[in-house]
């Protein structure tokens, strides 16, 4: 299995996904054989994370996933450790594609199996040298991406390559799955749809110091994609109703920036704060101060974290425009542009304990139904419709 | 001998607007016009207007044969507004003398467990309208969804009618038959049970495929009808109009097997068709029935909880309620409407989160996304209810004061 970040050194939702699914299947009996490209400042924690039913094997590259071409440029020049590698994110997944020749004959196998495009031509070599079935894992597109604007070819040819030459394709949701077909001209009869689900954590070993009235969390990359803007479009309008409410925008990206200087110029920064990315404990740290969670993606192929706020007992809003709308019914779904609607749904919910309790009681049971158990087994009949896997018990 | 004895409900809410927080105060009116327009007419086509020619030609053709309707105030006044030939094809069964006409809450609401001050005044407001616009005055009464206890039954006793529909619960009947007619324990009124294993036959199953019977022959169905002669004095069928051609689509076959059933059922010779009150008079109270916590005809639990099931729906009917003093004092006519269209028991179905997971009859008409918008709307209109009602009260002080002056 190829992939390229993994917990706790993810920027989002894909290493989540990744631990997830190689965690459910490794339940399941199937041996995985993970391979990351892993950045220099984290290889010390590499040890903590394998297990006996899985390994990580990794190859030195400072690819990650949310680099796009230019921010990786960006983060090549500004690196004090590493000038050994490509100038370019596409010679760097290049280069980690080709140097996995040694493995992919080194290892046992019967599948491959890619996440995500910068994998996608280490999958493709992987898949000429073993002769092997490959199966490509589509957690975003690069239309999610870049909102449909700016494309970059290069990234999008390479999505195609994978997608054409391998086995099968793994979507996760109907929402992608039609933009593959859409965008790509992928046969539909080729891509298998398969949900992600949640990891339940125990957090009641972690406090809070200090939980405002009323607080909304917003947790993701500060991205076009994420709608961050839409976010506090709603909350200025929510605060106009409810001055005492607090907003969190937990993430950083490339519009932070803009957010921070907007948010100052309505003179709201002591309403809407930012708390710059968060990981682990502080991740369930502030889902549980929160009393409400909204994700107003602009498009999202899945979107992970409202499933994590539920498992917090929290009430979600979330975009129609995403993949988990198409798996969970105890939420509000808006339009992600139509702030009015966010705005006064949010104040619905921070106004009626009896919404609030409605929503976070049938939510969390919702959630527990979605473990990664059943992505894994469904995961595991692609493979074995692809291949005879004699040896694993079932 | 057997009575059989049909009573079909017809209602339709006037179904909310998606209103906003920032709506409050805006004068926005609370019912979505255009949508409560388009299913008056979808339903129309589908149910009201070839069902009531089916039933037309079936008074006309068998002499004997007899319905009952009960129709809900809020239904009758969409049908003035968007719909008067469907209301004229009421009113031409209705001439027939074949179809006997029940009491209801002009609302369908859940007063009775809220208000007896306002159950009361809506049962009355109901009669009139049948009086104005049919010239009947109904004697047997029917609550919203069959909500039925014993203290229900007292109340209506003591309110003047003649019989009291209830669903004919096993829980309740124990070893006992729907086919009789009982009393309760606390007072005299007649009783009339619901059959609902023959009703829900031809309600719900008669296009299941999945069920045993399917399909459903007239010849089948009325050899069960035939089989109760001996052991029963009654068959009551109770179910919704829109059964034929809305629930069960007309492609199921269900107009045909309408067409065919009361002359198959008087093939035997011991079957007739009664009224309500008919049935009443005819047939003798067989023994009593103690029921304390409402019992409904809704759902497998047959209780009150698909309306008052969640924290989220008692608050909403609790606190419209508490309103009730104020909005009459108020004397305002539009505001007491408003308040009473918001006491319709769809509104608090809409919030039922209980069988979402399963996505059933609780989607049916269902006009909200989810339970919790149903709940977020409902509230938002509330809260402009009692916008309007303190801008009026402050008026009203200040004309008061003014008053004051002038003496």
């Amino acid at each position: 299995m190829f992939g390229w970040e993994f917990p706790p050194f993810n920027q989002g939702g894909l290493g989540t996904a990744c631990e997830g699914l190689v965690k459910g299947l490794t339940d399941k009996g199937v041996e995985v054989i993970l391979v990351l490209p892993v950045l220099l400042e984290s290889t010390i924690t590499n040890c903590k994370i394998v297990s006996p039913n899985y390994r990580i094997i990794r190859i030195s590259s400072s690819l990650r996933a949310y680099h796009t071409p230019e921010s990786y440029y960006k983060e090549y020049n500004n690196s004090r450790f590493n000038k050994l590698y490509g100038e370019n994110l596409i010679s760097e997944v290049l280069r980690y594609a080709e140097s996995l020749t040694e493995i992919v004959l080194e290892e046992e196998f019967d599948i491959i199996h890619a996440h995500d495009w910068l994998t996608y031509k280490a999958g493709l070599n992987a898949k000429r040298l073993s002769g092997k079935p490959l199966v490509v894992h589509m957690h975003a597109t690069e239309f999610d991406r870049t909102g449909g604007y700016s494309i970059n070819q290069t990234v999008y040819e390479i999505e195609k390559e994978g997608m054409m030459q391998a086995d099968n394709v793994i979507a996760v949701s109907n929402f992608t799955k039609n933009k593959i077909v859409d965008n790509y001209n992928i046969d539909p009869n080729k891509i298998n749809v398969i949900h992600n689900g949640v990891k339940f954590t125990d957090t009641t070993e972690i406090k809070i110091f200090h939980k405002p009235r009323s607080t909304v969390l917003f947790l993701g990359r500060l991205t076009m994609q994420k709608g961050p803007d839409h976010f506090i479009h709603a909350a200025k309008k929510v605060l106009e109703y409810c001055p005492d409410a607090t907003f969190i925008i937990a993430g950083n990206g490339d519009m932070e920036g803009r957010l921070v200087e907007q948010v100052a110029a309505w003179n709201l920064a002591d309403k809407i704060l930012f708390t710059g990315w968060l990981r682990g404990k502080d991740i369930d740290r502030a889902y549980l101060m929160a009393d409400l969670y909204v994700m107003p993606s602009v498009s999202e192929p899945f979107g992970i974290t409202p499933l994590e706020a539920m498992r917090n007992n929290v009430p979600v809003i979330i975009s129609k425009q995403s993949g988990v709308s198409e798996i969970i019914k105890h939420c509000i779904k808006v339009d992600f542009w139509d702030i009015n609607d966010t705005a006064s749904k949010i104040i619905s919910i921070l106004e009626h304990q009896e919404l609030k309790k409605e929503l976070s009681f049938n939510g969390k049971s919702e959630v527990l139904n979605l473990g990664w158990d059943i992505p894994a087994e469904k995961c595991f009949e692609v493979y074995k419709s692809l291949v005879k896997i004699a040896a694993v018990k079932w | 001998m057997v009575s059989i004895c049909f009573y079909f409900q017809v209602h339709q809410p006037f179904r909310l607007q998606k209103f906003q927080i920032f709506d409050i105060g805006s004068n926005k009116t609370y019912f979505d016009d255009h949508k409560n327009k388009a299913i008056i007419e979808k339903v129309a086509h589908k149910c009201y207007l070839p069902a009531n020619k089916l039933m037309l030609e079936l008074l006309n053709r068998h002499p004997s044969f007899k319905i009952s309707f009960s129709f809900s105030g809020v239904f009758l006044d969409q049908l003035e507004l968007y719909y008067p030939e469907v209301l004229e094809s009421f009113k031409v069964l209705i001439k027939t003398g074949q179809v006997e006409v029940l009491a209801e809450t002009y609302y369908h609401s859940l007063s009775f467990l809220y208000s007896q001050e306002e159950f009361t005044e809506q049962i009355k407001l109901h009669a009139n309208k049948i009086k104005e616009l049919f010239g009947v005055t109904p004697t047997v009464f029917r609550n919203t969804e069959l909500i039925y206890n014993n203290a229900l039954a007292k109340k209506v006793e003591e309110l003047g009618f003649k019989a009291v529909l209830m669903e004919g619960w096993d829980p309740i009947l124990e070893w006992r038959s729907p086919n009789f007619v009982y009393k309760p324990v606390n007072c005299n009124i007649p009783l009339l049970l619901k059959n609902y294993k023959l009703s829900d036959d031809v309600a719900f199953r008669f296009s299941n495929k999945d069920w045993s019977e399917h399909p459903l022959s007239v010849e089948k169905y009325a050899s069960w009808i035939n089989g109760i002669n001996g052991n029963g004095d009654t068959v009551n069928l109770f179910m919704d109009y829109e059964t034929f051609g809305e629930h069960q689509w007309e492609s199921t076959g269900i107009f045909e097997f309408m067409r065919h059933l009361p002359e198959a059922l008087l093939q035997h010779k011991d079957n007739n068709f009664k009224f309500p009150s008919e049935v009443v008079q005819f047939h003798p109270k067989r023994g009593e029935l103690d029921v304390h916590d409402p019992i409904s005809w809704a759902d497998v639990e047959r209780d009150s909880s698909a309306w008052l099931g969640n924290d989220m729906q008692k608050s909403a009917i609790s606190k419209l309620y508490e309103l009730e003093q104020e909005i009459k004092e108020s004397g305002d006519q539009k505001l007491l409407e408003d308040w009473r269209k918001l006491q319709t028991s769809d509104h608090y179905y809409y919030m039922c989160t209980k069988w979402f997971n399963d996505g059933d009859v609780h989607k049916y008409f269902n006009p909200y996304d989810s339970p919790y918008e149903g709940f977020i709307y409902f509230m938002n209109i509330y809260k402009d209810l009692k916008y309007r009602l303190h801008q009026l009260k402050e008026i009203n002080e200040v004309r008061d004061e003014t008053t004051d002056l002038k003496a």
